[in-house]
């Protein structure tokens, strides 16, 4: 099973890290992250620039709005994703348990919904657009 | 003789600089942020053309086209800012070798593009993207030009405060990926929305002061109707020219709208004789402009109002029914609770204040205006008008709870003692 795993941190207390703090702990995902790859379990992933510099679109009244924000009434930010391929939710749990990430913010692991997936695929096979 | 004269013509081209600063620095800057793709660094490039002009236009003679002469020479001092740079950080190689001279077409430096430059600026200090206060802040910086310290002075902030929200911006800016862009045709509306609201919230800034600091923030009003007309002359949408109007009309009654006190003087009480009929016809000239565009929109019908209200010699012979029309059609655009209590206002004074009244009653009721000052203030007017004056006394008391700026205070406790 695909998993996504979402991962939350606390900006401001990154923005008090210094900058050895930083890569020291930077450099202990990545290890982690390079024994997922060597055991086929990361499927992908992507680190996201702070919510400083993110836009919001939102459907109001008939159209589409940009805003700054998100704002951030919890403390802790999506900081980056990460796509697990494990099986079943324990298993992930059990991954991601030991993925240093974990010691700076909380992860999130939502499954795959792959009844949409399906419609996606069947939709492609149609000839949608690939 | 001969010396005198070559004093003379230094003298004058020393002027000239200065003038093409005062005049020409703003489109310099948004063209050199195009070609350069970076805030600081067009900054800092266009400062050092600026400084050679200083020294090679006496020597060499001024150049035919001073703007492109210092485009030009802002790209080659900002090629030598990152070639010194480069030194430090080898992900600026690319950026430098991007500026290579030969990478730009000529044409690069005049023609439409030049003008469209500004656009580009204004529509990106004003992204919806960035947060609202940093907008403002940038927009004041980057295309007006002021000083940090002039912009915090406006807003009657710390510079670090101001500064601070400018790098926030500018970072953002580069790191998000806002393009310096002229959005699609598909994306104008809104995003000139967004870049009008900025120019009117520059305005209101500078317009709903109070006398202590009036100097430094009539400047921002001023500053605002500058900043329409740009938008105006670039891009000649009818909600910019409606916004630009509306901007007019409300500065013409700047003199007539406070005492020498200090103290807020209403629209009816006001001498009209001190309206500045200047900027009354350029704003009617404009609304009507804008309205035969057949594209109304909500700047544009409030200054459609402020126009009406512009062409009466006092209160009582002001066009009221019109005026209740025109809250109609604004109602329709842009419904909000607010644009129905100036209808419920106009509406007393098209039919007296008891149907007003009831207008205002209503919207109470339904609780969106509880906390709104003004609708407390104008229920008391109307009920001070019927000769109900301990239910005026009781709205007035309750405005006056809510009411945060000094001058609207006072009007409030004038008011209140005249009942007594």
């Amino acid at each position: 099973m695909r998993f996504i795993c979402l991962g939350y941190m606390d900006e401001t207390k990154w923005d008090g890290m210094s900058e050895a703090e930083r890569s020291a702990m930077m450099e202990e995902c990545f290890a982690y992250d390079d024994e997922l790859r060597r055991s086929g379990r990361f499927l992908g992933g992507e680190a996201l620039q702070s919510v400083r510099n993110a836009a919001t679109l939102r459907f109001r009244d008939g159209k589409v709005q940009i805003t700054d924000g998100p704002f951030a009434e919890t403390k802790e930010q999506l900081g980056g994703i990460l796509i697990l391929e494990a099986r079943d939710l324990s298993h992930a749990v059990e991954i991601m348990s030991r993925h240093p990430g974990v010691r700076f913010g909380p992860f999130e692991i939502r499954a795959a919904d792959d009844s949409i997936n399906a419609l996606i695929e069947a939709r492609e096979a149609r000839g949608g657009v690939k | 003789m001969h010396e005198d004269a070559d004093e003379d013509d230094v003298e004058q081209v020393r002027r000239l600089v200065e003038t093409t600063y005062r005049d020409e620095s703003r489109r310099v800057f948004a063209t050199l942020i195009r070609l350069l793709g970076d805030f600081d660094l067009a900054e800092e490039a266009m400062h050092e053309a600026f400084a050679a002009a200083l020294s090679q236009w006496p020597r060499d003679g001024a150049p035919a086209n001073p703007r492109a002469w210092l485009v030009s020479a802002g790209r080659f001092k900002a090629m030598d800012v990152l070639r010194r740079r480069v030194r430090f950080d080898a992900s600026l190689a690319e950026l430098a070798a991007r500026l290579e001279p030969t990478t730009a077409p000529p044409d690069d430096l005049e023609g439409p593009d030049v003008e469209d430059d500004r656009l580009r600026l204004i529509f990106t200090c004003c992204h919806p993207a960035l947060p609202s206060a940093s907008r403002v802040a940038l927009t004041l910086r980057e295309v007006c030009g002021l000083k940090t310290e002039e912009v915090a002075a406006a807003f009657l902030t710390s510079p670090a405060t101001i500064a601070q929200r400018i790098v926030r911006g500018k970072a953002k800016i580069r790191e998000a990926g806002i393009p310096f862009q002229v959005p699609a045709l598909d994306d104008l509306p809104e995003r000139l929305d967004s870049a009008l609201a900025v120019v009117y919230l520059v305005f209101n800034e500078g317009y709903s002061a109070s006398s202590g600091e009036s100097v430094t923030r009539a400047n921002l009003s001023e500053e605002a109707i500058r900043l329409g007309r740009l938008l105006v002359e670039l891009l000649p949408e009818p909600e910019a020219t409606g916004l630009l109007a509306l901007m007019l009309i409300q500065e013409s009654r700047r003199a007539a709208r406070t005492s020498a006190e200090g103290d807020l003087i209403l629209l009816e009480d006001q001498d009209r004789s001190l309206w500045n009929a200047r900027h009354i016809a350029e704003g009617q000239a404009l609304v009507e402009r804008a309205l035969g565009s057949g594209r109304v929109g909500p700047y544009t019908v409030q200054a459609a109002i402020a126009a009406v209200h512009a062409d009466a010699p006092d209160a009582q012979k002001t066009d009221w029914p019109q005026i209740v029309a025109l809250y109609d059609v604004l109602a329709r655009i842009q419904p909000s609770p607010v644009v129905e209590l100036n209808r419920a206002v106009a509406v007393a004074m098209r039919d007296g204040p008891e149907p007003g009244l009831a207008l205002i009653d209503d919207l109470l009721d339904r609780g969106e205006l509880a906390h709104y000052h003004l609708a407390h203030a104008a229920r008391a007017d109307l009920c001070r008008r019927l000769g109900r004056a301990a239910e005026a006394e009781a709205s007035y008391r309750r405005a006056l709870e809510l009411a945060k700026q000094e001058p609207e205070r006072r009007f409030l406790k004038r008011r209140l003692r005249e009942l007594s």
